[in-house]
């Protein structure tokens, strides 16, 4: 496996994604539909709220606490889950973190694992990882199974199959559910039925079991998994073998921590306001749950994201996915055009920082991939700033590149000429000889790369007379 | 609040290619009993350097704004874009940021510096408002911009549907991911033909540049006009379409 997973490999940059997933008319009404509706909920379920400022500074605050003292928190960690009978692994990388899971399943005899939703094994590419050992991984998630089945790929965080809609869905299954019932209608009621007898076998004979985790209480050893339909406590508690795939930065230091972000996170991604499955296990207790309880602390570039000031906050991310539905990008393209398991958003800042080193031309679009709008910094529970580390990436994707491409001549020349009153009165001037280029005050193409304007919008001809022309000579 | 002399930041669009929003800025103002100013130094707020990842030439152009307007009392730009990069970006970039915490947005000024939401304006056409993203959220100008309007007499205020959701300019996100942006504007104006509102107004003319150019593009019929204009209109002097 090469380099550290995160982003998927043959993704087109983001602009050339984006225009394949905006011809696709189904997608987006797909996820106009989708986001719409979840945008108002969440607006419903945090106005109910008088505290929801504060819980979002708390949220921040405790979140940059630990990442302040990222080590110490870890360690501690570590003591109180040893203390409790589970077993710390330290994994620098996927693939550091995709050979234990590997090694783990084989010594507990299995050829096949259930999992429950987790975005970190994701990012390394667990599955593919598995499946080249011979070890098959199911998901059991409804809507990772959705993607799964269709051999596709999550298009978001927290609904990965929200590009799909339920005839789609119906397809998938009646093609890939080998005990689906033949008259299989599309009512959700239905097709949640039938995914519960395909699992419900998987669940009984399964001896391995691997989850992510939304949080891990440092002082207590505990860790937590957050879900909606209860087939995470199936994976949590069945299996004899309990294999925990996290990434460093969702530790917290104590119980009461937990509070607050028990709070933001239901609200902000299911608008829900409390969550229905909330996990929540420690070590191994004997006679009750898995015999065997192992946690893998995955870095994958996390270390070289808290070293950079700015970008660190997008390791405070709770993967709540409101920054996603309140998106006009993400609402246009879908998740896909991300080319990477972290899509949106936060994704836009999050995959380019975890691959550092690794950073090519797909995922160094992404911070470009935003009308800076701010609408998710608005929603974020734990305040991440995302356009200013939109604009921070771009500062460092422009460092990167030739001095001397087109962009930064023009930037600078542009610069140059704004820096002197004169010599901005100059270009004004030159740029004045679009007249000629219109029609009825109207410039409808340009050159490249002015036709990337004109391709769909007209451009007014600049006057004959500019501001600072009129200023003076009746007021000057 | 008797304000002594009151510089005009044009904004960079504005002096380009809008010179009507600057003038109407500058007849608004000293209709309200202004001393309005126009330093001939200024150019540019360094936004557009700023958000495609140019900080220093941005942070050239900021210590220049510094300079040039830090013997004003307020400074007043029509654009609450401008206005975001000047108060929430420039302490990122300058040590002392002395002229840019007294910047204001128009209907900023208007409402909470010279305290009038009723300006005198006649504006006879059906008009709806487009809040831009960073009058929105990064100034939350609020709904400073709307008493303004409903203030206006013969001007019919129609809502705009999914006002807050952004028209897809962005600045040089318009044309690095021009098809995202055609087609978040392709939304954006589905909504302001359904006001059948015959003026689009708001507080930018960069948004409205955006938006403008697909109206345009379309025939759709919907001037998209500065909120400056529309308040400086007055019965005596009234607001006329570009010929």
């Amino acid at each position: 496996m090469a380099g550290r997973g995160v982003t998927w490999l043959g993704t087109p940059t983001f602009p050339k994604a984006a225009r394949t997933a905006l011809a696709d008319t189904q997608l987006r009404t797909n996820l106009r539909n989708a986001t719409t509706t979840i945008r108002g909920k969440r607006a419903g379920a945090v106005a109910e709220l008088p505290d929801w400022e504060p819980l979002r500074l708390a949220g921040e605050a405790i979140k940059d606490e630990v990442l302040a003292d990222l080590g110490t928190y870890l360690e501690r960690l570590e003591a109180a889950v040893t203390a409790r009978g589970g077993v710390v692994h330290w994994a620098r990388d996927a693939v550091e973190a995709n050979e234990i899971v590997l090694r783990l399943t084989r010594e507990a005899g299995a050829d096949e694992v259930v999992k429950i939703k987790s975005m970190a094994t994701a990012e390394i590419g667990l599955n593919e990882a598995l499946a080249e050992g011979g070890v098959q991984a199911v998901e059991t998630d409804l809507a990772e199974l959705i993607v799964q089945l269709g051999e596709d790929r999550p298009s978001h965080i927290l609904v990965p199959a929200i590009h799909r809609n339920r005839s789609e869905i119906r397809e998938i299954f009646r093609r890939e559910m080998p005990d689906v019932p033949e008259d299989i209608t599309d009512e959700p009621r239905e097709l949640a039925e039938a995914a519960r007898r395909h699992l419900r076998q998987k669940f009984l004979t399964a001896k391995v079991a691997v989850s992510g985790a939304n949080f891990a209480v440092a002082d207590s050893g505990s860790v937590v998994v957050v879900e909606s339909e209860g087939n995470g406590r199936m994976c949590l508690t069945l299996p004899e073998t309990l294999i925990t795939v996290m990434g460093i930065e969702k530790v917290v230091p104590t119980w009461s921590d937990l509070e607050v972000f028990l709070q933001l996170l239901p609200r902000s991604s299911t608008a829900e306001r409390m969550n229905p499955y909330t996990s929540v296990w420690t070590g191994v207790t004997p006679g009750d749950g898995p015999k065997n309880f192992h946690l893998i602390l995955l870095d994958n570039g996390r270390t070289d994201t808290l070293a950079d000031t700015v970008g660190r906050q997008a390791l405070r991310c709770i993967r709540c996915s409101a920054c996603l539905n309140v998106c006009p990008v993400y609402e246009r393209t879908g998740g896909a055009a991300y080319g990477s398991v972290y899509p949106g958003p936060i994704g836009a800042i999050l995959t380019p920082q975890l691959l550092g080193e690794d950073v090519d031309k797909q995922a160094r679009s992404l911070p470009y991939a935003s009308s800076l709008c701010g609408a998710c910094f608005e929603v974020c529970p734990v305040r991440i700033d995302i356009p200013e580390v939109l604009v921070h990436l771009r500062a460092e994707a422009v460092q990167a590149k030739n001095k001397t491409s087109p962009e930064a001549v023009a930037m600078a020349a542009l610069a140059w000429a704004m820096g002197d009153a004169r010599r901005w009165a100059a270009a004004q001037k030159a740029a004045g000889i679009g007249r000629l280029l219109s029609r009825g005050g109207r410039i409808t193409s340009l050159p490249w790369p002015g036709s990337k304007w004109t391709s769909s919008r007209d451009l007014p001809a600049p006057p004959k007379e500019t501001f600072r022309a009129w200023w003076r000579r009746t007021r000057g | 609040m008797v304000v002594v002399r009151v510089a005009l930041f044009a904004t960079c669009v504005t002096d380009t290619l809008y010179p009507r929003t600057g003038q109407a800025v500058v007849r608004l103002l000293e209709r309200l009993g202004c001393e309005v100013d126009f330093p001939a130094a200024q150019t540019c707020c360094g936004q557009m350097h700023y958000n495609t990842g140019y900080p220093k030439h941005a942070a050239a152009l900021a210590a220049d704004y510094e300079r040039i307007f830090t013997e004003y009392d307020a400074v007043v730009a029509p654009s609450g874009s401008c206005v975001g990069m000047v108060r929430e970006i420039y302490p990122k970039l300058l040590d002392s940021t002395q002229a840019a915490i007294r910047s204001h947005e128009l209907s900023e000024f208007l409402v909470d510096v010279l305290g009038v939401t009723d300006v005198g304006a006649y504006f006879p056409h059906r008009v709806t408002y487009h809040p831009t993203c960073h009058s929105l959220r990064m100034l939350k100008v609020g709904d400073r911009p709307m008493r303004l309007l409903r203030a206006v007499r013969g001007l019919e205020l129609v809502e705009l549907p999914e006002a807050e959701s952004c028209c897809g300019f962005g600045g040089t996100f318009a044309i690095k991911n021009a098809d995202t942006s055609s087609a978040m504007l392709t939304d954006k104006i589905k909504g302001i033909t359904e006001t059948r509102a015959e003026v689009l107004t708001a507080g930018d003319n960069s948004c409205l540049m955006h938006i403008g150019g697909g109206l345009s593009r379309l025939r759709a019929g919907v001037s998209p006009v500065h909120l400056a204009e529309i308040l400086s209109s007055t019965e005596e002097e009234p607001w006329q379409a570009v010929a």
